[in-house]
């Protein structure tokens, strides 16, 4: 176990740089979860903290040893791929043992932690069978295995679980979770699914293009996302997110309507952000958004309704409660709820 | 798997007709003709022919020259395939850490494959010929008695490493696209687990290419065996003395320069079983070590 230091990371490809200085500090035990879409940077990053891709410039440590130099096998971290990249040749049990055989760890204390393992993830019974005779759960589990078996400084996972079915993965995430609980072990976690980030995390990192946009916890990150981009990427349905004009704490809508807005700037434009779910039916006559329905989508529990804001053709995500008798063509009044308004800045992006 | 069914009957046997032909004309009737000679005996002038039964066997087999050949045939076909495979195995594994100009190097690899076995045994000779050969002169200033047209073990070794020279390129081949189809993480995955690069190697990509090796070893077996009449014929001719007439150039050697057919043809047959045997063997036994991945 260990706490992992990144300072002012970079990685650059010819001359290109894809991640652009990344710095954090991950505490003994913390549970951080690396979230982004594909192409972010997300996976070199963690790739880096493995030493699988050199590092460009700036600093990683594990414990207090900076590793940069070191080779993968010198840095006491284990990883689960995101293809699980099981030796198939091997049978599970040797998969398991390989690195401890490696370690030349007496036979004794290899057998008695494989079978630890084996116990913890459920697999007894396959520990005979080659990769091939396993389900994907299965060897989902026997990848996580041989890396628990390490007992490393740190774990690694590379989108381990986007390979499983949806229900599956339901399954393995709790698991993963609890896995974390008993061992406590300090974990780096890549994923483009939210919903895991958000379960999984102590905290997150969303990368956007090569840049951590924020570092919170994904609770910070959902109420006040530090981006645009942090903002559009956490939470399902995507939060509404379009540009107002500022006239004197009044903000003129695409569609002409005036909203009185509280924290605007004194003019110019910005981007107005509002989630689905923090907005309420009000009546006409108070301050608030006139939206048309287009669509609405009737999930049991609740409702989305999909529209435009009168007048304009800004896309607006409603969520409705699941009694509604809302229909298309239906014109209804929202306001965000107290508090659960965000401005960005258009130009930067950046959480005004 | 799935099935085409032809609307016609004998448009499938039409389609297979060449290849079939090719081999019934090519295989199975030389095949046959030579069973059938072994059982004969032909006088001098070739006027007639007398069944012997199964004495031409017996005579082959109790021919003294005929056990040296078996010796020579497996010291060299064991050789053979031992250095082209080893070889190219490490070419292969060299070529991937290039990071420019990989192409390039493959396909200079891939030439000598081109080159028919015949003149790839002139080039050798060339090379090595005691009187005009280019490197005989600077092997005999570093104080070797150069002189394979008289030593029998610097001939063997001559047309073991013409024959290896020219079966490397498809062994390299193989082994490249055997390396390719590794999945990098697993050698990620390994080096993660602690092993070094030459440990990686021999616990994962070694067993993980045992499909291509032992296909390679099957092809280069039968290599040795038959395809590098050519090489000796042009270097060696299977001399000095005997020293590197192997099965096939002796079932040449004894048919159509000493005419003595029915012994030829006798050889014949026992290379074939001999073959047909040891290409069995390989996949009986060997191919249970071979990870299908």
């Amino acid at each position: 176990m260990a706490h992992i230091q990144l300072n002012d990371l970079r990685k650059s490809y010819a001359g290109q740089e894809v991640i652009h200085g990344i710095t954090m500090d991950i505490s003994n035990g913390e549970f951080v979860v690396i979230v982004g879409p594909s192409g972010c940077g997300k996976s070199t990053l963690l790739r880096m903290v493995a030493g699988l891709e050199g590092i460009s410039a700036g600093t990683i440590s594990i414990g207090d040893r900076v590793v940069n130099d070191l080779e993968p096998r010198e840095r006491d971290i284990a990883m689960v791929f995101q293809n699980y990249a099981l030796y198939p040749h091997m049978s599970v049990r040797e998969n398991m043992a390989y690195g401890l055989k490696i370690a030349k760890m007496p036979v004794a204390e290899i057998d008695a932690r494989v079978a630890k393992a084996a116990t913890m993830l459920e697999l007894e019974p396959y520990l005979d069978r080659k990769p091939r005779a396993l389900s994907g759960g299965q060897r989902q589990r026997v990848a996580m295995g041989r890396a628990l078996v390490r007992e490393p400084a740190a774990f690694l996972l590379d989108e381990p679980l986007s390979n499983l079915d949806a229900k599956l993965r339901v399954q393995m995430r709790l698991q993963i979770k609890e896995l974390h609980q008993r061992t406590g072990q300090t974990t780096l976690y890549v994923t483009h699914d939210q919903v895991e980030a958000m379960t999984l995390a102590d905290r997150l990192i969303v990368m956007n293009k090569g840049v951590a946009d924020q570092i919170a916890t994904p609770h910070e990150v959902y109420m006040t996302p530090a981006s645009e981009f942090v903002a559009g990427f956490i939470g399902s349905p995507a939060m509404n997110i379009f540009t107002v004009r500022a006239e004197a704490g009044v903000a003129v809508l695409p569609g002409g309507q005036r909203l009185p807005l509280p924290g605007l700037p004194a003019s110019g434009e910005v981007r107005l952000g509002l989630r689905p779910e923090d907005m309420e039916l009000v009546e006409g006559d108070t301050p608030s958004i006139p939206v048309v329905l287009k669509s609405v989508e009737w999930l049991g529990a609740d409702a989305f309704g999909y529209g435009v804001i009168e007048g304009s053709d800004v896309l607006m995500t409603l969520r409705l409660p699941g009694n509604t008798l809302a229909k298309r063509g239906d014109r209804l009044h929202v306001a965000a709820a107290q508090g659960r308004i965000h401005l960005f800045s258009p130009e930067t992006g950046k959480r005004l | 798997m799935r099935r085409t069914v032809f609307p016609h009957k004998l448009l499938p046997w039409l389609l297979l007709a060449p290849q079939l032909a090719i081999t019934l004309i090519f295989f199975y009737w030389p095949a046959a003709q030579a069973f059938r000679q072994s059982v004969l005996r032909e006088d001098p002038f070739g006027l007639s022919s007398q069944f012997v039964g199964l004495a031409n066997f017996r005579k082959v087999l109790n021919d003294p020259a005929y056990l040296n050949a078996a010796q020579v045939t497996v010291v060299f076909s064991v050789l053979v395939a031992f250095f082209a495979m080893t070889i190219a195995l490490f070419l292969a594994v060299q070529v991937e850490k290039i990071v420019r100009g990989k192409g390039l190097y493959r396909t200079l690899m891939i030439w000598p494959y081109a080159v028919a076995p015949a003149i790839a045994g002139m080039l050798w000779l060339f090379m090595f010929n005691p009187s005009f050969g280019t490197l005989a002169w600077p092997l005999r200033q570093l104080g070797i008695n150069w002189n394979p047209l008289l030593d029998g073990e610097q001939a063997m070794a001559l047309v073991v490493a013409a024959a290896t020279w020219k079966q490397i390129s498809y062994n390299f081949l193989f082994f490249v696209a055997g390396l390719q189809a590794i999945p990098k993480s697993l050698l990620e995955a390994a080096a993660i687990d602690g092993a070094t690069k030459r440990r990686a190697f021999w616990t994962i990509v070694f067993p993980l290419l045992t499909p291509t090796t032992f296909f390679l070893l099957v092809v280069n077996t039968v290599y040795a065996l038959f395809d590098t009449f050519g090489i000796i014929h042009a270097v060696t001719s299977g001399g000095p003395g005997k020293s590197t007439e192997t099965l096939v150039y002796k079932v040449y050697n004894d048919g159509f320069v000493n005419l003595i057919m029915g012994d030829s043809a006798a050889q014949s047959v026992i290379l074939m079983v001999i073959v047909i045997s040891l290409t069995a063997f390989q996949f009986r036994f060997i191919e249970k070590r071979v990870h299908y991945g």
